[in-house]
C-alpha cells in the first residue's frame, strides 16, 4: 500500500443550493503526478481551494500529507505549495528577495534559505540574474522559478493551477521536466490544465463533471475505457455531458 | 497587394522604467477580405500590441498600418466605425445587463439590435435566458459570447479577437472557433490571436510569432509542409528516461515529449533499427518507434530554435 498523500472522503461543498463540490472522493499516493481536469465551472477550484486548507467543506473528510482538512488548516498549509498562473511572484523584488520572501514565510532559517537559494540559482541557471528584478525576466522563466519557489521548503504536496498558460511549447516542456523531477524526489504533483497533451503527462487523471468524479484512472487507461486515441477527445465525450455552465 | 488588414514595418518599442521592451519588431503581414488570419504565439509575442495599432488605440514608432484601406493614424475615426474588436480582458460594463450592454453598443453605432440581428442570433440566443442578469455575474463562457456579440452588433468588417480562448476549457473552445466559422462565412474578415498551435489549424492563414517577430505566414499546411527535419514518434517503457536518453543520440536536434509519446527530430537518414537499438542499448523495452508528421507545435518549435533566442536563456 503506497504512502497517501491526498485522502479525500465523499468531500462536498455547497453555496446555498449549490452543490459546487459533489462528494468527491480520490486518494493521491506520495510523488505522484496527479492530473486535475474539468470544463469551467466543473468544480476544480472549489476542490483545490478545501485541500490547500482555504475553505471549509459542508461535508465529508479528507487529510492532507496526514492533516485533517477541518482541524489542522495551518499545518496544511505549511506541508503544501501552491503556484499559479495567475499571481506568481514579486515583480518589483529581485529574484533572490523572492527567494528569501517566501522561504521566510514558511518558516526555514536563513542558513537554510541561503544554501538552497545558491543552489536553485544554479539549477536554474539564474546566478547572474539573483539581483535583478523579477519584471525583467522573460515570462518562461518566471514561471520556472514560481515553480521551483512553490516546492523551496520541500513540501508534501504542490498545487499547481494551470501553471503553464501563455508560455512557449519549448518552455511548457521544461516546465514539465521540472514536474517529473520534483515527484521522482517523492513530492506529489496536483495539477490542472487546459492543455490536454499535458494531461498525458501526469501518471492518473481525474475529470470533473458538474461537480463530480466523473473518471479517474491513467491516460492510458481513460482511453481504453472510452476507446479514444487523445485524451482530448476523452475530455470532450466527458465534459461535453455537463449541464451547468459557470465559473 | 490588397488586403482588409496591413502591416508595413510595424515597429513598437515600451519603456518600462529604465528598461526598453520590444513590442514588436519591423512586422510586415496582410490579411486578404474575408479571411480568417491568426496570430499565433505565446504571451510577449507581441499579438497585442498589433491589434492596439490595428484598432488605432496605440501608436507604432515607425511603419504604416491599414484596415479596409483606412490608414491608422489618418483615418482612425472610420477605422473605429467599422471595425468590431474584442480585447483579450472582459471590457464590457459589469453592472449593465447583458441586454443593457448589447443595446449600449448597438445605439454608440447608431444602429439597433434589430438592424444586424441575423448575424449575431445564433450567439445570442444561447445568453438570451440570461439577457436580465448583470454582465459581472456571468460565467466565463457567457461573458465571452456576450463580448462577441456586443463586438459584432453593428455589422463590422473586420472583427479582431484578441485571445478569446485563453483559459477558456476545451469544449467551449470548440464552440467558440464553430462560431467564427460561420462568421466568416458571412463574408467577415477575422484576425484572432491565441497561444493555443491547436487552433492554429483552423485557420486559413497564420502568422507564428515570438518575442516581437514574425517566424513565418503561411497556411498551416504549407508551415507543416515545409519542415525540415525527420520527426519520430517514439515510446518506450520509461518515459522520463527515454526523453533524456534520445537527447544523447548523436543524430538528435531535439526531443520533446507530445501527448504519450516524444516527438524526435532527427538530422540525416536514420533508420527505425538505429533508434530501436539505441534504446535497447540504454535498457529501454516495449519500444514503438514510427515516422510521424508534424503538427503546427513542432513547426514552432522548429523555427523557434533556428530564427530567434529561444525564451531558454535568461538574457535572451
Amino acid at each position: 500500500m503506497p504512502e497517501l498523500v491526498i485522502e479525500t472522503k465523499q468531500l462536498t461543498k455547497r453555496f446555498g443550493d449549490f452543490i459546487a463540490a459533489d462528494e468527491v472522493t480520490f486518494n493521491v499516493a506520495k510523488g505522484e503526478i496527479f492530473g486535475f481536469l474539468g470544463a469551467n465551472g466543473a468544480g476544480k477550484t472549489t476542490v483545490m481551494r478545501m485541500l490547500c486548507g482555504l475553505s471549509m467543506p459542508s461535508s465529508g473528510s479528507a487529510t492532507i500529507a496526514g492533516y485533517d482538512i477541518y482541524n489542522e488548516t495551518e499545518l496544511i498549509k505549511k506541508n503544501i505549495g501552491y503556484m499559479s498562473q495567475k499571481f506568481c511572484l514579486y515583480e518589483d523584488l529581485t529574484v533572490k528577495e523572492n527567494i528569501t520572501l517566501y522561504g521566510g514565510i514558511y518558516g526555514l532559517s536563513s542558513k537554510v534559505i541561503k544554501n538552497r537559494t545558491e543552489t536553485l540559482l544554479q539549477s536554474l541557471g539564474l546566478t547572474s540574474e539573483a539581483n535583478n528584478l523579477v519584471k525583467g525576466l522573460p515570462l518562461g522563466w518566471k514561471q520556472k522559478l514560481a515553480f521551483s519557489i512553490a516546492i523551496f521548503h520541500e513540501p508534501k504536496v504542490v498545487f499547481l493551477d494551470e501553471p503553464t498558460g501563455g508560455v512557449d511549447p519549448i518552455t511548457r516542456r521544461q516546465f514539465w521536466e521540472m514536474i517529473y523531477e520534483t515527484s521522482r524526489k517523492g513530492i506529489t504533483v496536483f495539477a490542472t490544465t487546459h492543455y490536454m497533451d499535458e494531461a498525458e503527462y501526469c501518471n492518473r487523471v481525474a475529470i470533473m463533471v458538474d461537480g463530480k468524479i466523473e473518471a479517474l484512472d491513467s491516460p492510458a487507461g481513460l482511453k481504453q475505457t472510452y476507446n479514444q486515441k487523445t485524451m482530448d477527445d476523452v475530455f470532450y465525450i466527458l465534459a461535453r455531458k455537463a449541464t451547468r455552465k459557470a465559473d | 497587394m490588397e488586403g482588409a488588414v496591413i502591416a508595413e514595418h510595424i515597429s513598437k518599442t515600451y519603456t518600462k522604467g529604465k528598461k526598453v521592451q520590444v513590442g514588436v519588431s519591423d512586422l510586415s503581414f496582410s490579411v486578404n477580405k474575408g479571411e480568417l488570419f491568426g496570430l499565433i504565439g505565446p504571451d510577449g509575442a507581441g499579438k497585442t500590441t498589433m491589434f492596439h495599432i490595428f484598432t488605432t488605440l496605440l501608436l507604432a514608432d515607425s511603419g504604416n498600418a491599414s484596415v479596409d484601406g483606412n490608414d491608422v493614424v489618418k483615418d482612425y475615426k472610420k477605422i473605429r466605425n467599422t471595425i468590431g474588436y474584442m480585447p483579450g480582458r472582459f471590457s464590457l460594463y459589469q453592472d449593465l445587463s447583458v441586454e443593457e450592454n448589447l443595446d449600449f453598443f448597438a445605439t454608440a453605432f447608431k444602429t439597433t439590435v434589430e438592424a444586424n440581428y441575423d448575424l449575431i442570433k445564433e450567439i445570442y440566443v444561447q445568453i438570451e435566458p440570461f439577457k436580465t442578469r448583470r454582465a459581472g455575474q456571468l460565467s466565463g463562457g457567457m461573458k465571452q459570447k456576450l463580448a462577441l456579440c456586443c463586438a459584432l452588433v453593428h455589422r463590422p468588417t473586420v472583427l479582431f479577437l484578441d485571445e478569446p480562448t485563453t483559459g477558456v476549457d476545451a469544449i467551449s473552445r470548440r464552440e467558440f472557433w464553430d462560431m467564427l466559422k460561420r462568421l466568416k462565412e458571412q463574408g467577415i474578415t477575422i484576425l484572432v490571436s491565441t497561444p493555443y498551435m491547436d487552433e492554429a489549424n483552423l485557420c486559413d492563414r497564420i502568422a507564428l510569432m515570438q518575442q516581437g517577430k514574425i517566424l513565418v505566414i503561411d497556411s498551416p499546411a504549407d508551415i507543416k509542409k515545409n519542415y525540415k527535419n525527420t520527426l519520430w514518434s517514439v515510446k518506450s517503457n520509461d518515459m522520463f528516461k527515454s526523453l533524456t536518453d534520445l537527447r544523447t543520440f548523436n543524430a538528435t536536434i531535439s526531443c520533446f515529449s507530445f501527448g504519450d509519446e516524444h516527438h524526435l527530430s532527427l538530422k540525416s537518414d536514420i533508420t527505425e533499427e538505429m533508434i530501436i537499438n539505441f534504446l535497447k542499448e540504454k535498457g529501454h523495452t516495449d519500444i514503438v518507434v514510427k515516422k510521424v508528421q508534424p503538427n503546427i507545435e513542432d513547426c514552432f518549435m522548429e523555427l523557434m530554435s533556428t530564427k530567434t533566442n529561444a525564451d531558454t536563456t535568461p538574457n535572451a
